[in-house]
């Protein structure tokens, strides 16, 4: 699979778009980012970034809520 | 591990019976808060009395028989202590659940925003701007309590649940458990991060100290993954816990950094900050949501085990503040 977030590779890779949030991808074994690094997947299921806010490209680090936050006009989180 | 020094009549009657292996007096004893803890979440008798009675089903204690697990007189006991308290808690989350339920959007959604409703403690921005080392260290004995079995008791939700949810807690709990990888299992992460600051990592050392709050967080998830009617519960429970570990862990990491404490540390964190992004979308998204889906009665439990989850860790969050002094 490929989009903003970069590609991923593997036998039989799957993936799940979270609203307003990352992708999950199962199966992958490596990802490769937009600036074309690649990345080793040790996870089962692993979250690319959407938001482009996380300071972990090419993961998500939950940035986006954050995000989400400050659009609500609300206090910082925990 | 040794049994825990008491804190009170419950606590000493149940340390006295593992000892003598005999428990039959246990049976008259009365659960009630004491005039300055009367609320059985605050009292540290209740909690310390639930602590070593859910370790029966975990590690159980040194010279005391495994068989005691499934004791009827220590089992009676400890339902007399976790009825009360659930209802405690119960009528605590009541207003969060309402507003939960009322809401807009689908399951996902609401349960992503009610983690966003209930007001945190704020320990993690203490911990990464402020806290001296002394206070970052008694931060890591505290939470060893439940870091040192972490996953532990969402593992007891496997078999009680089906399907989609079934599989997705087992994908969470795999990568918990390292993904295969010993070194990588997260207890150990936490151990590591404790030996590395020269802070014993034996399971149950720093229980002692442990605050009655601090012990309640761990005693919930321990009610809500043993009881097959409370699984739903125990679900919202992991799922809160996932959602708001990420931006935290973050927090705590920075500030392993500013003290210059050792790398294992701040690794255990960082290892947070990644795999619970993946853990909350699994937990909301795959585990909640089609249990709520298969069964929409079970809605409002999954929102009390949330709010449960919140309420209890920011209980805890606002005793180390005090503790340490730090206005919130």
């Amino acid at each position: 699979m490929s989009g903003r977030t970069g590609e991923a590779a593997g036998a039989d890779v799957a993936v799940t778009a979270c609203p307003e949030g990352p992708l999950l991808v199962r199966g992958a074994t490596e990802v490769r980012d937009a600036s074309g690094a690649v990345h080793p997947v040790t996870r089962p299921v692993v979250a690319l970034c959407t938001c482009a806010l996380t300071q972990r490209s090419p993961w998500c680090d939950g940035m986006h809520k954050a995000r989400a936050r400050g659009r609500k006009g609300r206090a910082t989180g925990r | 591990m040794r049994v825990p020094r008491e804190r009170g009549p419950l606590s000493r009657a149940i340390t006295a019976a593992l000892r003598s292996g005999s428990t039959a007096a246990l049976d008259e004893l009365a659960v009630r808060g004491t005039p300055d803890a009367p609320e059985l979440a605050e009292n540290d008798d209740v909690q310390i009395s639930l602590w070593i009675l859910y370790q029966l089903h975990y590690d159980g204690f040194d010279g005391v028989a495994a068989e005691a697990e499934w004791d009827p007189s220590l089992i009676g006991l400890r339902q007399r202590m976790e009825r009360p308290l659930l209802e405690e808690l119960r009528r605590a989350c009541a207003p969060y659940v309402e507003k939960a339920m009322a809401a807009d959007g689908d399951l996902s959604a609401r349960l992503f925003e009610l983690v966003e409703q209930v007001p945190g403690a704020p320990l993690a921005q203490h911990l990464q701007r402020h806290a001296t080392r002394n206070q970052f260290l008694d931060f890591l004995r505290q939470k060893s309590v439940y870091h040192l079995m972490e996953s532990d008791p969402q593992s007891f939700a496997l078999p009680r649940l089906r399907g989609r949810a079934k599989v997705a807690l087992a994908e969470l709990q795999y990568d918990e458990f390292g993904a295969g990888r010993p070194e990588r299992l997260h207890q150990r992460l936490f151990a590591d991060a404790l030996e590395a600051c020269e802070v014993d990592a034996c399971p149950g050392e720093h229980v002692e100290e442990a605050a009655a709050t601090t012990l309640l967080v761990v005693n919930v998830m321990s009610a809500l993954a043993l009881n097959r009617a409370l699984v739903p519960a125990a679900m919202g429970h992991l799922a809160a816990f996932e959602a708001t570990s990420s931006e935290p862990s973050r927090r705590i990491a920075a500030g392993a950094g500013r003290l210059g404490l050792p790398a294992a540390v701040a690794a255990y964190y960082d290892e947070h900050v990644e795999a619970d992004a993946v853990h909350e979308q699994l937990a909301v998204r795959e585990i909640c949501a089609p249990l709520v889906a298969a069964d929409p009665a079970c809605e409002p439990e999954v929102f009390f085990g949330a709010a449960a989850y919140l309420h209890t860790e920011a209980s805890a969050g606002h005793d180390l503040l005090t503790r340490w002094g730090v206005a919130a």
